[in-house]
C-alpha cells in the first residue's frame, strides 16, 4: 500500500484503490481502544440533476437524504440494531455534497466494518418500507423548520444563490419528498453508490492491507458507470438578494451575513483558497481581530458569534453570523472594516499570530478519528489529501488574505438573512 | 498506556493527571464545586465569563486572544456545568501538545500560567469586577437564559427538570434564573468569587504527554494565589427515593410545528453509589438510551409515532427522563406506549439481543471515554462530584455480571413523576 507521512502532524496514512475503483484510506493508531470507519459517496442533497448513461434524470429535494434513511433497511433487518448489539456508535449523515455512514467501536471491529460495507453497497426496500418513511422524515423536516439557526443558514444560500442546487434543503420538503418512489431510490443508489464513487476512511488500531481485503470481499468486484452531475448555469458573482428576513419564535435576533466567493479550483488549488479564506475571516472578525473585540464590547455580538468559508463543488463563501440587536450595525461594520484592510493592510504582527492559532487548533482537531475521516473523505472528493494542509499552511501570505477579502467582502457579494423575534413575544 | 494519577495541591484542591502519549493536546480543567442554590447559581455562572473577558496582565480580549495564539491557538473556555446538585464552574483549556510545537518550545507551563491568571488575576477596576464587563457579561447570561427556548427539545427537558424538583436544589438551572441574575451588580459578584475561591471544592484536571510530576509543579505555581482554607465544602446530593401519589401533568401551549413530550421518572433511591447501579445503567439503555432501545426502535421505528424518542439517566439525583418529539394529535397513543415499553422491561419482555446490545454499547461507551479527552475530564468530574475514585475501566466491567433479572428489578424502581407537554397553539 503507498504510505504518505506527514510528519509534522505526526500522522501516517495508508492509501490503495481496490480493482473496484474504491479509495481506501488508513490511518492506524495502536494506542487507542476505538476504531472508527467512515463509508462515504460523492453523492449528496445538491445533487439531484443527473446524467446516467446517456439519459438525463431530474430527482426530487431530498433523495440522498431518503435514500441514507432507507439504507439501514437489509434483508434481516436492520443494519443499525446488528452494530449496536455489537456495542458500535453507527449513524450517518448526509450533508450538501456527500453521503456518509459510519461506526465507533471498541469490540469486534472487523465484524462492524463489514455490516457497513454490506448494507450500504445492498439496497433493500419495498414500496411499503419507502412509504413508511416519510413519517419519520416529514417530522424530522418538521423539527429542522423550527430550528432558527438551520433556518437563517437555509435563507442565506437562498440569498446568496440563484440556482445553484445549495440553496435547496438537504431533507427536501414534505412536498417534495411525497414524490420519491423505491424506483427513485433504487435509481440513485445504482447512480452514486458505485464503488469508484466511493471512498473508505479507516482510523484505529487496525492492518490496512486487512481492511482491504475485506472491503474486497465485500464489495462489489467491478466499477460500474458512475453519473455526470449537473449543477446549473454558472452563477453571477452578485449575491441573488441582499437581505432575507423571517419571523420566529426567538428572543434575540439570530443572523448571518454571507460573502459570496470564488467557485473552488479541484485540487489542492482547493485547498489554498480555503486556508486562505478561514484566516481572511480570522483577520477580518476573529476572536482576535480589532473588530471583533470592538463589536463585542459595544454588545454588538455576543458569544454565539461564528465564522468561517465554505466550499461545495461550484461555489464557496464566507459567513459570519451569531445573535444580535443590531445586525445591520454588523453588516456595516464588517464592511467598513473590510474597507480599512483594503486601504492599510492587514497588520503583519496579527497576521502571523492568527496563523500560529489557527495552525494549532487545525492540529489539535486531529484528536477526532471523525474529523480525521471525514476530512480525508471530503478532501479526496475535493482532489487533495486533508493533511496536505500542515504543508500548505506556510505558503499563504498575508496579501492573500487581503486580495481574498478585497474581492470578496464588497456590497454587491453581500447577502444578510435575519430570523426575528415574533411580534408581542418580547416582553 | 495511559497512567492516571490524583493528588492533593493544596488542602480541598485536588489534581487528576492523566499521563498518555496518544493526542495532539493537552487538556487542561480548573472547576469550582458548590451546592447548587438559587441564590448562588447565577453569579456563579456569571464569574467564568467576566473572567475571561481580561486579567491584569491581559486587560481586555483583544490581549487575551493573542496570548492564546501566541500559544498555538489555545481555547480557555468559561464551563459551566451540573453533576446531580453540585454547580460546576470554571474553565477548560485545550492546547498543542509540547510534542507539535513547530519550534520545540514548551507550551504546558505558560499555559497553565494563562489558565491560573484568568481565574485568579480579574482585570479589576476600583478593586472589584470592571463594571463593563459585568453589564456586558450579564446581559449576555441573559440572553442565554432567555434563549432556552429556542432549542425547543432542550427546551422541554429543562421545563420537566423544574416541574418535577421544583422544591429540590436539583431543580435550579445550572444558568440560575433570570430575576437573580438582573439583581447582580459588579461588587456583589466580586464578593461571590472571593467567596467561591474561598469555600469551594476545587478539582484540576490534565491529560497529555506531560509527566505528573511536571503538571503538579506547573499548577501549584499557577493556583499558588487560591485562599488557603482546610475545610472546603465537599459536594452533596438530596435523593428522593419516590413520586407523589399521582403524576402532575403539565401541558404549555408555543408557536411549535413539532410537540415535545418530556417524562420524567424517580428510580427509587437506586444512584450511582448502590451496587445495583449497573442494573440501573443497562435498564435506562434498553429503555432508550441507545438507537437500540424500545423508544428508539418500537415507538420512533416501528410505529412511527414519534420522529426522536430517548431516555437519559441521572445518576447521582436518580432520575431517568424521557424526551420524545410528536406530531401534536399522537399525545395520548405516545404516553401510553412509552409506559407500555417500560412495562415490558418489568415483565422481562427482554430480548436477549436487546440486554446483549444494551451492555455492548454501554460497556464500549466507558471504554471509548479513555480515547478522548474532554470526555474523560467529564467522567472525572462527575467521579469528584460524587466522590468516587472508581475508573472508566473499572466501571465498565461491572456491567458484565448484570443478569435481565437484576435489570427487571430496577425497571420496577422506576416512578413516573411528571408529564410535561409541549404543543403547538391552536390558531
Amino acid at each position: 500500500m503507498e504510505q504518505v507521512n506527514f510528519s509534522r502532524v505526526g500522522e501516517r496514512m495508508y492509501h490503495r484503490v481496490l480493482e473496484n475503483g474504491l479509495n481506501v484510506f488508513v490511518f492506524p493508531k495502536p494506542e487507542f481502544r476505538k476504531g472508527y470507519a467512515f463509508f462515504a459517496t460523492n453523492y449528496g442533497g445538491m445533487d439531484m440533476r443527473f446524467c446516467l448513461d446517456g439519459e438525463w434524470h431530474q430527482t426530487p429535494a431530498g433523495v440522498a437524504h431518503y435514500l441514507e434513511h432507507k439504507m439501514f433497511d437489509t434483508r434481516e433487518g436492520n443494519a443499525l440494531q446488528e452494530l449496536a448489539a455489537n456495542g458500535a456508535s453507527p449513524n450517518a449523515f448526509t450533508s450538501s455534497a456527500i453521503t456518509g455512514y459510519y461506526f465507533e467501536s471498541t469490540e469486534k471491529f472487523e465484524e462492524n466494518l463489514r455490516i457497513l460495507l454490506s448494507f450500504v453497497s445492498i439496497p433493500w426496500f419495498t414500496q411499503e418500507s419507502v412509504d413508511k418513511e416519510q413519517g419519520i422524515i416529514g417530522q424530522e423536516i418538521g423539527m429542522i423548520e423550527d430550528n432558527p439557526d438551520w433556518k437563517v443558514f437555509m435563507n442565506l444560500m437562498a440569498a446568496l444563490y440563484k440556482s445553484h442546487p445549495i440553496r435547496v434543503s438537504v431533507a427536501g420538503s414534505v412536498e417534495s419528498i411525497s414524490r420519491i418512489t423505491a424506483d427513485t431510490l433504487y435509481a440513485c443508489h445504482k447512480a452514486f453508490y458505485d464503488p469508484a464513487n466511493m471512498v473508505l476512511c479507516v482510523a484505529g488500531n487496525v492492518d490496512p492491507e486487512h481492511i482491504c481485503d475485506v472491503a474486497r470481499e465485500i464489495l462489489p468486484k467491478e466499477a460500474g458507470p458512475i453519473a455526470v452531475k449537473d449543477y446549473g448555469e454558472k452563477e453571477p458573482d452578485r449575491a441573488a438578494q441582499s437581505v432575507v428576513e423571517t419571523a420566529m419564535e426567538v428572543s434575540t435576533p439570530i443572523f448571518q451575513l454571507g460573502y459570496k466567493g470564488d467557485v473552488p479550483e479541484k485540487g489542492e488549488g482547493g485547498l489554498k483558497q480555503q486556508l486562505v479564506g478561514e484566516l481572511a475571516m480570522e483577520a477580518l472578525v476573529g476572536n482576535s481581530s480589532p473588530l471583533y473585540a470592538k463589536l463585542y464590547r459595544e454588545g454588538l455580538i455576543n458569544q454565539n458569534f461564528s465564522y468561517g468559508y465554505e466550499s461545495y463543488p461550484g461555489c464557496s463563501f464566507l459567513y459570519a453570523g451569531g445573535e444580535s440587536r443590531d445586525p445591520y450595525a454588523v453588516r456595516q461594520a464588517v464592511a467598513d472594516e473590510a474597507a480599512r484592510i483594503g486601504r492599510e493592510g492587514i497588520d503583519a504582527q496579527l497576521w502571523e499570530r492568527l496563523k500560529k492559532g489557527v495552525y494549532g487548533a487545525k492540529v489539535r482537531s486531529l484528536n477526532s478519528f471523525e474529523n480525521l475521516c471525514v476530512g480525508q473523505a471530503q478532501a479526496f472528493f475535493a482532489g487533495f489529501d486533508f493533511l496536505r494542509f500542515a504543508d500548505l499552511f506556510a505558503s499563504v501570505t498575508k496579501e492573500d488574505g487581503e486580495k481574498l477579502i478585497e474581492n470578496w467582502v464588497t456590497g454587491e457579494r453581500t447577502a444578510l438573512s435575519l430570523v426575528t423575534p415574533k411580534r408581542g413575544k418580547e416582553a | 498506556m495511559s497512567q492516571v494519577k490524583r493528588r492533593e495541591l493544596f488542602p480541598g484542591v485536588w489534581l487528576r493527571a492523566v499521563h498518555t502519549d496518544k493526542f495532539k493536546s493537552a487538556y487542561l480543567s480548573v472547576t469550582l464545586m458548590s451546592p447548587l442554590d438559587p441564590e448562588t447559581a447565577g453569579a456563579n455562572a456569571l464569574i467564568p465569563s467576566v473572567l475571561r473577558r481580561g486579567t491584569a496582565v491581559h486587560p481586555d480580549m483583544e490581549s487575551l486572544s493573542a496570548a492564546l495564539d501566541g500559544l498555538y491557538g489555545g481555547a480557555i473556555e468559561p464551563a459551566v456545568r451540573k453533576k446531580g446538585e453540585t454547580q460546576c464552574v470554571g474553565f477548560a483549556a485545550s492546547f498543542l501538545d509540547d510534542a507539535y510545537a513547530l519550534e520545540g518550545e514548551q507550551i504546558l507551563e505558560p499555559a497553565a500560567a494563562l489558565l491560573g491568571e484568568v481565574l485568579l488575576k480579574p482585570y479589576t477596576q476600583n478593586g472589584g469586577f470592571s463594571p463593563d464587563y459585568t453589564a456586558g457579561e450579564k446581559a449576555n447570561l441573559l440572553d442565554r437564559i432567555r434563549g432556552q427556548i429556542n432549542d425547543k427539545r432542550t427546551y422541554a427537558t429543562h421545563r420537566l427538570t423544574q416541574l418535577m424538583c421544583g422544591e429540590e436544589a436539583f431543580g435550579v438551572d445550572k444558568l440560575g434564573d433570570e430575576a437573580h441574575v438582573e439583581a447582580i451588580t459588579p461588587a456583589s459578584l466580586w464578593q461571590r468569587y472571593q467567596q467561591l475561591l474561598r469555600e469551594a471544592a476545587v478539582e484540576v484536571y490534565y491529560c497529555g504527554s506531560a509527566q505528573p510530576d511536571r503538571v503538579e509543579a506547573a499548577m501549584r505555581s499557577a493556583l499558588a494565589g487560591l485562599p488557603v482554607n482546610g475545610d472546603r465544602l465537599d459536594p452533596d446530593c438530596e435523593v428522593r427515593i419516590s413520586a407523589g401519589p399521582e403524576p402532575r401533568v403539565v401541558e404549555e401551549a408555543m408557536d411549535v410545528t413539532q410537540g415535545k413530550l418530556a417524562m420524567g421518572f424517580r428510580t427509587g433511591g437506586l444512584t450511582c453509589w448502590e451496587e445495583d447501579y449497573p442494573a440501573l445503567v443497562l435498564c435506562n439503555a434498553i429503555f432508550g438510551g441507545t438507537t437500540l432501545s424500545k423508544l428508539f426502535l418500537n415507538v420512533r421505528e416501528k410505529l412511527s409515532l414519534c420522529y426522536y424518542a430517548s431516555s437519559v439517566l441521572e445518576k447521582m439525583k436518580g432520575l431517568v427522563l424521557v424526551s420524545s418529539g410528536i406530531e401534536f394529535d399522537k399525545y395520548q397513543q405516545a404516553r401510553d406506549e412509552i409506559l407500555a415499553q417500560l412495562d415490558n422491561i418489568r415483565s422481562g419482555k427482554i430480548e436477549d439481543w436487546e440486554l446483549e446490545g444494551a451492555r455492548r454499547t454501554v460497556i464500549s461507551g466507558h471504554l471509548a471515554t479513555l480515547d478522548d479527552q474532554a470526555r474523560q475530564e467529564e467522567f472525572w468530574l462527575g467521579q469528584a462530584a460524587a466522590g468516587l475514585d472508581e475508573t472508566a475501566e473499572e466501571l465498565a466491567a461491572r456491567f458484565e455480571a448484570v443478569t435481565r433479572e437484576q435489570v427487571m428489578e430496577a425497571a420496577r424502581k422506576l416512578e413516573l413523576d411528571t408529564i410535561y407537554f409541549l404543543k403547538g397553539k391552536e390558531d
